[in-house]
């Protein structure tokens, strides 16, 4: 994947636009020096680094605007940085660019329960936005597995999901207002503690706008109150086929799980070797989980089981208390651990539509035949969102290509089917230039011209999310006077 | 006009060079009123597939909403945001599109909870003000595959462009429903009583208060629905837990209760009464001192408080009310709402990103102009 080559006339700035940056900072908000600079060369798609001209870590709203004024005034690129996990690249930037860090901005600005809603710095991570209203019993629903990482600001350029969004919805349903810093250091307010913002839906489209619409510095969010309680049942399948049959068949009964994970026999394996969950020898597995009180868990998982049955199931699994519910779990949430024991990896997100399951699973493995390349998949059933792991060896010349190509073949596939190539990591550049499988040109053009809107002489995380000769003439404009 | 497909209504709107009125069933009469030649989206109707073990259809914009709910009711399926029906309200006739439905956003009691009808949608597909196609999203639950142009457009009241289909995500009916009761609560009373439903963990989906029941006294709803035992048990914590705020009793007659949050979801207790219909988006917890301080209102609270219908003599000042959230002047004569603008106005610089997208997206101003201010 390339990035656009950095401008010299930018490279020249780098004394003067640290020199006006640390003013408007102070030194400690200003890293500069290349060593330091290291720490942001990438996020988590760690393949692809590249130091930036400088850092900055404003302390807030205003810190954010004078950096972006700053900015602004010498045409200097800015990508915005939540806590770096991207897997799509998302925070990566370009050597002529200013990389804007909101970790020092962590603060909760207001709870209020009666409202269920609170209001944070978007530097905040996702899991103690949770951990500053569970005493009082509520809880922030969107659970990405990078959780205790992973910043609101990067929730919500990426829109993030989790396991738990086929019952609470990804991160656009829970966000009910924004402060945020457009390019050239304006500050707008949109939504709040009320239900719709007025207007236009700006907020339906700035979450998940990959940090190219603006900085967004505060945020309202949607909290709820915590369910009495939750238990998983584990299914085993001796068929993709059957289990993916299975997940449809709950679903039409009208009974909503909070989670439906599906492991594969690879990724099984790969669990089961590294976590030792004592998972049954199988080749897909289902795990279910329901929330409510004790007796009504006790009548969906019945109902869940009995439609399991008529699936003819190698085991059927349920916790019986809180250490079996840990062990069930322990697999799943150790997939990407394990993995990463293996082999590097390289983990997608396309999502399918969730009657096309058993096929996908199917030419995925055929896929993996061709190009020699081990393939385990875990993901989201309940919603189509996969998650693919391809393994491959770094250190072996050509293999990431390999994998890159075989990853692509996967969100192709994705997309022939009806899905689309990410169901809540972004785009990034990761999956860019594949935008031109999934869009036209006018669906293309569309999507661009909100950008202009918000930043006309595309300055923010300009070369993520369109493939760059769609973008090119954009980010070749000069910056308004 | 009444194009038959996508591309005969991409070939109309380029050729358009006058405004046009964008219409569905024509039964959401909200906003300025538009001089312009009609342009109905009735031809391009159809459920172009359903699958409800991955609960999703997808939709002519111009499908009447009676055909998509008769089609999911079979399936024992329903749309979640509960879209109300305005006709009552606005003295409107024809069939409510699904086209309209979303290009208006319209959601009824269980968007407290479940979400906004903008929250249901997986994909659309219009046609923009210069005549050129343009798709969004698709029909999978999750994806973040580039901008979220179907939020865009949902709530844009087709000032954006024209639906030309639309994808969504709809879910199981309930097995069961039961509805706590009160009467004769204060609003300050009630709508601290919805809160506290809403912050507890029974699965609320419908939070409630009628200044005036259908026997002229206060009466104050709660709904939770879910499996038999569950709702009952539900409903029976909740009585629990408000029981030193009121004494609530529990219906759990399926036609009654479903009625009973109809008359809330289409606004029935202002229907043909004289004066003006505001819609207020609020912090709930303000709702009722905002409505205290206009003479002379009657409210329907619902969303806990955070969506509260208001009927007013005609030329109440209502936007000085408020303290935060907008308000929408959603039923008054043609004078009125174009004197008083029915949208609330923006703060300058939003309007000015509106501005700079109704630029891009009607670069005419041929769609709508002018309908939300």
């Amino acid at each position: 994947m390339d990035m656009p080559p950095p401008r010299p006339e930018r490279l020249a700035l780098k004394t003067e636009l640290v020199a006006r940056l640390t003013e408007a900072l102070g030194p400690t908000g200003v890293i500069h020096q290349l060593a330091e600079l290291r720490a942001y060369e990438c996020d988590a798609l760690s393949a692809y680094r590249c130091p930036p001209m400088a850092a900055v870590l404003p302390r807030d709203t205003a810190e954010v605007a004078a950096v972006l004024r700053i900015c602004h005034r010498m045409s200097v690129p800015v990508v915005p940085r939540g806590a770096g996990t991207s897997l799509a690249g998302g925070a990566l930037p370009t050597a002529d660019c200013v990389i804007l860090g909101v970790a020092r901005m962590n603060a909760v600005l207001e709870t209020d329960f009666a409202n269920r809603v609170i209001r944070v710095q978007t530097g905040r991570t996702n899991l103690s936005v949770t951990g500053a209203v569970e005493e009082d019993g509520f809880f922030y629903a969107p659970d990405p597995s990078s959780q205790l990482a992973c910043a609101i600001a990067g929730n919500i350029a990426m829109n993030s999901g989790g396991a738990h969004c086929l019952k609470y919805g990804v991160t656009t349903n829970n966000l009910l207002g924004v402060t945020m810093v457009l390019m050239d250091g304006s500050v707008v307010e949109i939504g709040g503690a009320h239900m719709d913002a007025g207007g236009l839906d700006l907020l339906g489209v700035i979450c998940g706008s990959e940090g190219q619409l603006g900085v967004v510095t505060e945020a309202s969010l949607r909290i709820l109150p915590k369910p009495e309680g939750a238990r998983p049942v584990l299914m085993a399948f001796d068929s993709n086929a059957v289990a993916g049959a299975c997940v449809s068949d709950i679903i039409k009964a009208g009974i909503l799980p909070v989670a439906i994970e599906f492991m594969d026999r690879p990724c099984i394996r790969a669990c089961e070797d590294f976590a030792q969950a004592g998972y049954p020898d199988c080749e897909a597995l289902l795990i279910v989980e329901v929330e409510g009180s004790e007796a009504e868990i006790d009548d969906q998982l019945t109902r869940i089981k009995a439609i399991a049955r008529r699936h003819d199931p190698l085991e059927l699994r349920e916790a019986r208390d809180a250490d079996e519910a840990g062990r069930i779990w322990l697999g799943r949430k150790s997939a990407f651990g394990a993995m990463g024991q293996i082999n590097d990896y390289m983990c997608l997100d396309g999502t399918i539509p969730v009657s096309a399951l058993p096929q996908v699973l199917q030419r995925i493995g055929e896929m993996s035949r061709d190009y020699g390349l081990e393939v385990a998949n875990v993901f989201h059933a309940g919603d189509g969102n996969m998650h693919p792991l391809i393994l491959y060896d770094a250190n072996k010349p050509g293999d990431l290509e390999l994998c890159e190509r075989f990853g692509a073949d996967i969100l192709k596939l994705c997309v022939e089917v009806g899905g689309c190539l990410t169901g809540e990591h972004g785009v990034g550049i990761e999956k860019r230039d594949l935008m031109w499988h999934q869009y036209e040109a006018a669906d293309l053009e569309a999507q661009m011209a909100v950008k202009d809107v918000f930043d006309p002489a595309w300055l923010l995380n300009p070369a993520k999310v369109f493939p760059l000769d769609a973008s090119e003439a954009r980010r070749g404009r000069p910056a308004a006077a | 006009m009444r194009p038959d497909s996508e591309a005969e209504l991409a070939e109309m709107i380029a050729a358009a060079e006058a405004p046009l009125r964008i219409g569905g069933g024509g039964t959401r009469d909200v906003g300025r009123a538009i001089a312009g030649d009609m342009l109905e989206t009735g031809g391009l109707s159809g459920i172009r597939l359903y699958e409800p073990g991955a609960l999703t259809m997808v939709a002519g914009a111009g499908t009447p909403l009676a055909e998509i709910e008769a089609a999911l009711a079979a399936e024992g399926q329903r749309l979640a945001f509960e879209p109300g029906d305005w006709r009552g309200l606005l003295g409107t006739e024809g069939e409510s599109t699904i086209g309209g439905v979303v290009a208006a956003n319209v959601s009824g009691p269980r968007r407290v909870t479940a979400g906004a009808c903008r929250d249901f949608m997986l994909g659309v597909r219009f046609v923009d003000g210069a005549g050129r196609i343009v798709k969004n999203g698709g029909r999978v639950m999750k994806n973040v595959t580039g901008y979220d142009l179907v939020k865009l457009m949902s709530g844009s009241w087709g000032t954006l462009g024209v639906l030309s289909e639309v994808s969504f995500k709809v879910l199981p009916e309930a097995e069961a429903r039961g509805v706590l009761l009160c009467e004769g609560l204060s609003d300050v009373q009630a709508v601290s009583a919805l809160s506290r439903a809403l912050g507890a963990p029974w699965e609320v989906s419908g939070a409630a208060h009628l200044q005036r029941g259908l026997d002229g006294a206060p009466v104050t709803m709660i709904r939770v629905e879910g499996l038999a035992d569950s709702v009952a048990y539900r409903c029976g914590e909740l009585q629990k837990l408000l029981a030193d705020i009121g004494d609530f009793t529990v219906e759990r007659d399926p036609e009654r209760t479903a009625a009973g949050w109809r008359y809330i979801r289409d606004v029935a207790p202002f229907h043909g009464r004289a004066g003006e219909v505001w819609r207020l988006s609020v912090t709930p917890s303000q709702a009722p001192e905002i409505v205290a301080r206009l003479d002379g209102a009657e409210a329907v609270y619902d969303w806990g408080g955070g969506l509260v219908w208001v009927l007013v003599p005609d030329g109440t000042p209502v936007r000085a009310a408020l303290t935060g959230g907008h308000a929408t002047l959603f039923r008054a004569s043609a004078a009125r709402r174009a004197e008083a603008g029915v949208f609330q106005p923006q703060p300058a610089p939003l309007a000015a990103l509106e501005a700079g997208l109704r630029a891009k997206f009607d670069p005419k101003g041929i769609l709508n102009p002018g309908l939300m201010g």
